[in-house]
This record gives structure tokens, C-alpha cells and sequence, in this order.
């Protein structure tokens, strides 16, 4: 048998979320190399039209906030050790509302822990990353179909928000090979940073109805921008804690929960007369996915929700799961990481969650569970 | 003369303090040069210094604490234009935090001038010593003096590459010498030694600034004037599509594959365990089936266990885990050490076992085959892989045949080697 249509491309994932990225309109990757995230770099020094090999994770996001502020879309890839050193410069650039991409291929923890080993041990980090509770808006995939079109909505938020946008993978997610038809891949159209057009003094911080302020670069010979990390009023003037100036800063986290819904990705797949839910996302989707149809080979009514934008947590989750008498929340880490930023510390009865260490969640886990539910 | 970069305002450091020195000299060398105050982007640091930002009419940008040169260096290179002034104000704190950022920052000779406004500590956290501090010079938490001679950043950044690097008495009229560091190309850096009125005074009583100077050994000199290249980012245009269609596998073969596969491989690192699970995949692919490969190994790239796990199927793979493997191959004792776990799990299926390795406990059933000695150890991934294929007829052998032989490897082996 022969054919020619030749569409099967032998591919990992990073090579996809690459590519996305670079066609949406990011155009400089800047990093330091650490297991598993090394795949996103030797790609994007193929790809992006400026690589920066940068000396640490530091500088990493000091010098992609330098570049973002001068009108450039900056990558970065990392993991665990790197994120931890990156989260003020994360604060910084988060303060500054400069957009920019920071994927985070997740390993297995505490410290160095296993660099080869994949986990989700790293989300309740990520809520955790802007002082003072205000959200930084965080993305995952679920397949490789997911690794070409999420990175795209990265983008999108990234422009449209001014902000930092995190990707949450992980190793496996991002380092196995398979077979991805490429025939399936969309058309990608570039988001474009746009400027400040007017006469009218610039004021860098002063928002529009949609909460996010315009953007002129630095270097433009038109109008002054003044950039700061420090809290500041309209026109990025450092104040104390004049109103002004703690409106601003809650501006930042308002536009998130405003915009929301523009920036909200997920799949529902719901089976009549099910009261079983499972929830999952990221390396464990897939699992869930192959769990929920066995059980449904099996006769069990079961139903699925997987989260592709994980923070700020998108309020339909809540009503999609409210409509069953059992959840169940599978995950890679030790104690249920979304589980307890849903749900709590000491969750009601009805939730429960399959969670593992050092290794993939089987769907026989959660088979098992489902099944002693109903 | 009258400002042209700064505002009218009052500037807002304490009486006698060098900060107001520098910038007023600023304004004025900015003036010698005839800059547009919009073509200049002035970069701050944390630090008394810091909050002149308010004062200025150019760009400003103000970060963390240490890391203005870093961020000053991604804009100069996000600017990419010589007719741009970046500019950083640091502190010898800042600079003590951010070392290495300016230590990389004159490696690449990223265009900026860096501005340390040195006052020997930390002023406004309380007058804290920084690495800055001369031997013997008190301040208020280290009332008996530093015991260690202060960095000479001068002859830090000539080490590191910078272009210009000078240092200066923050007395008088430094204008010509802020100008001259302004207008070198690539990464300068001028040093503005000062006494902090607040700390460095009352700690040190009667001091004077030439002579503490003097006394810490820090020349007042042009370290360095050179003119190499300035960091030019090296553009890629029109990168090649990382999604070549002309990579795509041809469906060439078919399949009489049953159901779901899951194999293990486990050997050495540097025996091509990785490649030949790949190739196996790709295969699969070109006989219309469906496949995963991941892989596992420890950190270190060439020694300790190499393993992989392939799944091949009619229908679309989810989970790509292999926990207990179908068939199992083992052709080293790294690999045997490391498939413990998949060998216990296995309660039926197939094992492949190299010849040289012990037969290990289990409920699979084994068959034991001369890997290793029939190909040698590097090639012995990809035999075992052909064996499994002549033996279980899952995809055509002529399928691992054909992606064999559109490898480099194919010219250093003769595939026929793997079919005796």
C-alpha cells in the first residue's frame, strides 16, 4: 500500500509550540538551557529571528522585559530552578505591563529533585507568583493539537492584556515523540503590538474601558514613557499609596478577571445522566481522556473537564462541576495542587483526588476510583 | 546653564549628597553632546539614586534592586540603534547585587554608559557596607571598618571587555568626563566616587573624600579606551519552518497489528537506545499505524541506563505511559538494573534478554538472544528491534529496512547485518 498525501510528521511538542509561537509574532527567545525545557531552546535558535543565550534566569527576565519594553515579544523556556529565580523579575515585568511568554516545563521537585522526571508540582507556585494575590494568567496543554493553538491564545492574552502569560507543561508533554498530522494545523495569524497613535501627552499607565493602557516603546522620538516596577500613578510616576497609585495596582489584576472570558479555554465533554466528573489538565488530560472512554466501553456514565487556562480559575469550571455529585481531580503531584486552590485545604467528601509522584497517573487509577464511586 | 534633560524640580537627595553632583553633570554633558532628550533612555537602579527618574525629561526605566544593567541591556539590544543613549544609574550596592550583570553586560559590550554612583554603602537602608567599601571605613552597622579592600569595578569591566572604563572624584565640574564616557560606543562605564552626608560622614568623622580615595588604592584614571565592536544582535531572516512537510513519513507499508502495543527498551546510554526506539516509531508511521516514544535517562548524558517506551496502535494513543510493558527488551545490565520495576509488573508478555545478562525472576515469558556480541553493543537497540519484528510480524521489517537506510547510519552498517 503507498500514499502520497505524506502528512505525518514524527515530532515532539516543543517543535509545535515553536513554531506557534514564532508564527503568532513572538520574535526573540531569550534563556538559559535546564532539563526538560532544552527542546524550546535548540528550536528557537532555528526559528526566532533573535536568540539571546542569556548567563542565567535572572537575566533572562530582565533582558526580555528590556526588549519587551522596546516593542518586542520575548519566549522564554525553564523549569522549576529557573522559575524560582525569575519570580521577581516576573513581578517587575508584571508591574511594568510588559507582555512577554515564559513557558514552564515542569520536573519532578522539591530542589533539583530529578531533571528527567516529569510532574505538575508547580501550579500553586505560579498562583502564587504576584504579591499580593493579583492573578498572572496561565495557560496548558492537553494534546499536540493543543500545542499549536494554545501558544497562539498565550500570545493573544500576552498583547491584548500587557502582560507576563505563563504556559504550564512538562516533560512528557513536551519531549515525547509521536506522529502529529500536519494537514490538521490551522492558520496562524500574527498578533501585532500596537502603539500609541496621538498627539495628546502619553500616559503609559492610563487604561482604557477594557482596563490595559497603550503601549509606546522606549527610544520613540515622539513621546516620553516612563516605565517603572515601583508603585505608580497614570503616568508611571512613583507614589506611595495614594489612591491613585493602589488603583493602578489593582488595575492589574482586575483587567485579568475583566478580560477573562476573552482568554478562557477548556473542554468540556459532558454524558447525560452521569453525576461523575473527572478534572484534569496538562500531561494528565490524556490519561483522563483514555480513562473516561474506557469506563464509558464499560457501561459507566462518567463525564470530562479539561482546563487549558488554569488561572485566574475561569468561573465556568464552577458551574460545569457544580452539576455533579462526584469529582474527581487527577493530577501529577503529591497533594492535589488545583484540587486545593478549587476547593480547599480540607475538601467536602464528594471531591476527591488521584494524585501520584514520580510518575505518570495510569488511567487504571482513576478507573478505579470512578468505579468505586457509582 | 540652565537644564535641559532634568525638570525645574528640586532635586531629591539630602543636602551635600554627590547624586545631585552627577545629575546636574549629567544634564550638562547631555547638553555638550546635543542629544534628543527622547533619543535617551535612562535606566535606575534601586537606591537613593533611583528616584531622579521623576526628575527626568528622557525615558525612564526603573527595575529591581542590582539588575538595571541587565534590563538596560535588553533594551539596548531590543533598540539596536547606535543613535540611542542608554544610560544606567547604579549604586555600589546595586552593582554589588547585579555583579554579574555588569560584568556580562561589558563581555558583550552592549552599547550603554554606566553611571556608579559609589558612596562606599548601602544609604538608604541605613547604611549598610557593600562590597564597594574601602578597608577601614566604618559605617553605621560596621563600626569598626571593613576589613576587606572595596571591588575595583574599573578593572572588573577592562577584564570583562568594556570599551571605556574611568573613574572620578564626584567634586566639581565632572560634565567633560560624564561626556566623554557618553559618547563611546559599545559598553562604558564611569565609577563617581562620593561620601553619603547622611551615613558616611557621621561614621566616619573628619573624613575627607581624595584622600579615603587615596587611601583605598582606587587610581582616579581612565582604566580603558578601546573601540571594539559594539554587541550587534546576530538576526536570523527568513528562519526555515520548523514544520517541513518534506520531513513528513511516507505510509508505505501495512499493518496486521491486533491491539495496542506497549514496548520498553532498556540499555545503555551511548548504545543508541533512544535513536532505535525512534527509528522503531517512525516505521510504525510508515505502516499507517499510530506511535509514541518517550524516552527516560538519568542526567548525565553518556553513562548509567538509557530507556525508552514505544507504543504503537490502530487508534489514537492517550496515556503514553508503559508502567507494564507487552514486550520488554533488556540489552545491558544498566538496562537491567533500571526495568526492575517494568519486569515485576509484567505478569504476562515477552522479555528479550541479552545473552550476557542473568535471567531474572519473572511471570513473562523470556527469550534470550546474542545482541550484544552479534552487532556489538552500539547497534545492539536496533537488532533487538528487528528480531521483534521478524518474530512478531506487528509491521513489515521492510518498514525499520527502509528508515534504516535513509539514516546516516545506513552508510557506517549494512542493514543486512540486522536481518541474518
Amino acid at each position: 500500500m503507498t500514499d502520497n498525501t505524506n502528512n505525518i510528521l514524527f515530532t515532539d511538542n516543543s517543535r509545535l509550540v515553536v513554531e506557534a509561537l514564532f508564527r503568532a509574532g513572538a520574535d526573540v527567545f531569550a534563556g538559559y538551557p535546564i532539563t526538560p525545557a532544552n527542546l524550546f531552546y535548540s528550536y528557537s535558535t532555528k526559528r526566532f529571528p533573535l536568540f539571546m543565550a542569556a548567563p542565567d534566569e535572572i537575566t533572562t527576565l530582565q533582558w526580555m522585559s528590556g526588549f519587551s519594553a522596546t516593542g518586542k515579544l520575548p519566549v522564554t523556556a525553564t523549569s522549576f530552578p529557573g522559575y524560582a529565580l525569575m519570580l521577581e523579575g516576573i513581578n517587575m515585568a508584571y508591574m511594568m505591563e510588559l507582555p512577554m511568554i515564559i513557558i514552564l516545563v515542569q520536573r519532578l521537585g522539591p530542589a533539583t529533585g530529578t531533571a528527567t522526571c516529569g510532574a505538575q508540582g508547580d501550579l500553586a507556585l505560579i498562583n502564587g507568583t504576584i504579591s499580593g494575590g493579583l492573578s498572572l494568567p496561565t495557560f496548558s496543554m492537553s494534546n499536540a493539537a493543543d500545542c499549536w493553538e494554545i501558544p497562539v491564545k498565550a500570545v493573544e492574552t500576552a498583547v491584548n492584556l500587557r502582560t507576563p502569560v505563563v504556559i504550564l507543561t512538562s516533560k512528557e508533554e513536551v519531549m515525547t515523540i509521536g506522529g502529529f498530522d500536519i494537514s490538521s494545523l490551522k492558520e496562524i495569524t500574527r498578533v501585532e503590538r500596537k502603539t500609541y497613535d496621538n498627539d495628546i501627552p502619553f500616559e503609559p499607565y492610563k487604561a482604557d474601558e477594557k482596563l490595559v493602557p497603550s503601549f509606546l516603546p522606549l527610544g520613540n522620538t515622539k513621546h516620553q514613557v516612563r516605565i517603572t516596577a515601583s508603585t505608580h500613578d497614570t503616568k508611571g510616576i512613583i507614589q506611595n499609596t495614594s489612591k491613585v497609585a493602589l488603583d493602578n495596582s489593582k488595575r492589574l489584576h482586575d483587567k485579568m478577571i475583566k478580560n477573562l472570558s476573552s482568554f478562557t479555554f477548556y473542554e468540556a465533554d459532558e454524558q447525560e445522566g452521569a453525576d461523575t466528573i473527572v478534572f484534569s489538565y496538562g500531561i494528565t488530560s490524556q490519561a483522563s481522556r483514555e480513562a473516561v472512554q474506557n469506563l464509558r466501553t464499560d457501561g459507566r456514565k462518567v463525564s470530562l473537564l479539561i482546563a487549558k487556562t488554569l488561572l485566574p480559575v475561569p468561573p465556568v469550571y464552577y458551574e460545569i462541576l457544580s452539576k455533579y455529585n462526584h469529582i474527581v481531580v487527577a493530577e501529577e503531584n503529591f497533594t492535589g495542587l488545583y484540587r486545593q486552590l478549587l476547593f480547599g485545604a480540607v475538601p467536602a467528601k464528594h471531591i476527591t483526588g488521584i494524585n501520584d509522584f514520580g510518575k505518570m497517573i495510569n488511567p487504571a487509577s482513576i478507573i478505579k476510583e470512578v468505579k468505586q464511586l457509582l | 546653564m540652565n537644564r535641559q534633560y532634568l525638570t525645574d524640580a528640586e532635586l531629591p537627595f539630602c543636602k551635600g549628597c554627590g547624586h545631585s553632583l552627577i545629575s546636574e553633570n549629567t544634564d550638562k554633558a547631555l547638553q555638550k553632546l546635543g542629544l534628543n532628550p527622547l533619543d535617551i533612555v535612562v535606566v535606575t537602579d534601586i537606591g537613593c539614586h533611583g528616584i531622579i527618574d521623576k526628575c527626568l525629561i528622557t525615558h525612564t526605566l526603573h527595575g529591581l534592586h542590582g539588575r538595571s544593567v541587565a534590563l538596560a541591556s535588553g533594551v539596548s539590544a531590543g533598540l539596536n540603534n547606535p543613535e540611542k543613549k542608554v544610560i544606567v544609574f547604579i549604586g555600589d550596592g546595586g552593582a554589588t547585587i547585579g555583579m554579574q550583570h555588569i560584568i556580562d553586560a561589558a563581555h558583550n559590550n552592549f552599547n550603554m554608559t554606566v553611571v556608579i554612583h559609589n558612596n562606599m554603602l548601602y544609604g538608604m537602608t541605613g547604611g549598610q557596607p557593600s562590597e564597594f567599601t574601602p578597608m577601614g571605613f566604618k559605617t553605621p552597622t560596621l563600626p569598626g571598618g571593613a576589613t576587606q579592600k572595596g571591588y575595583d569595578i574599573c578593572e572588573i569591566v577592562t577584564a570583562a571587555g568594556a570599551n571605556y572604563a574611568c573613574r572620578v572624584l564626584g567634586m566639581g565640574d565632572i560634565s567633560d568626563k560624564l561626556a566623554e564616557a557618553f559618547s563611546r560606543k559599545g559598553f562604558s562605564l564611569i565609577e563617581v566616587m562620593e561620601i553619603c552626608p547622611s551615613y558616611g560622614i557621621k561614621s566616619n568623622p573628619g573624613m575627607k573624600l581624595a584622600q579615603t580615595i587615596e587611601g583605598a588604592e582606587l587610581p582616579i584614571k581612565v582604566y580603558m579606551d578601546r573601540d571594539r565592536d559594539t554587541f550587534c544582535p546576530d538576526l536570523i531572516e527568513n528562519s526555515k519552518s520548523l514544520i517541513d512537510p518534506g520531513e513528513a513519513i511516507p505510509l508505505q507499508f501495512s499493518s496486521k497489528l491486533k491491539a495496542l502495543v506497549r514496548l520498553m527498551i532498556c540499555g545503555s546510554a551511548g548504545e543508541g537506545v533512544q535513536m532505535a526506539a525512534e527509528f522503531f516509531a517512525q516505521a510504525a508511521l510508515s505502516s499507517g499505524l499510530k506511535a509514541t516514544k518517550k524516552g527516560s535517562y538519568p542526567v548525565t548524558v553518556g553513562i548509567g541506563f538509557s530507556s525508552s517506551d514505544i507504543i504503537i496502535s490502530n487508534d489514537e494513543i492517550l496515556y503514553t505511559g508503559s508502567p507494564k510493558p507487552d514486550i520488554l527488551i533488556i540489552t545491558s545490565q544498566d538496562g537491567l538494573d533500571y526495568a526492575g520495576n517494568a519486569i515485576r509488573n509484567m505478569d504476562q508478555g515477552l522479555i528479550y534478554l541479552d545473552v550476557s545478562l542473568k535471567v531474572p525472576e519473572t511471570k513473562a515469558k523470556v527469550i534470550v538472544h546474542d545482541f550484544r556480541g552479534k552487532v556489538s553493543a552500539k547497534y545492539a537497540a536496533l537488532y533487538s528491534f528487528f528480531l521483534y519484528l521478524k518474530q512478531s510480524s506487528v509491521f513489515p521489517v521492510g518498514a525499520l529496512v527502509s528508515i534504516f537506510n535513509k539514516s546516516k547510519l545506513a552508510e557506517k552498517m549494512d542493514v543486512s547485518k540486522f536481518l541474518e
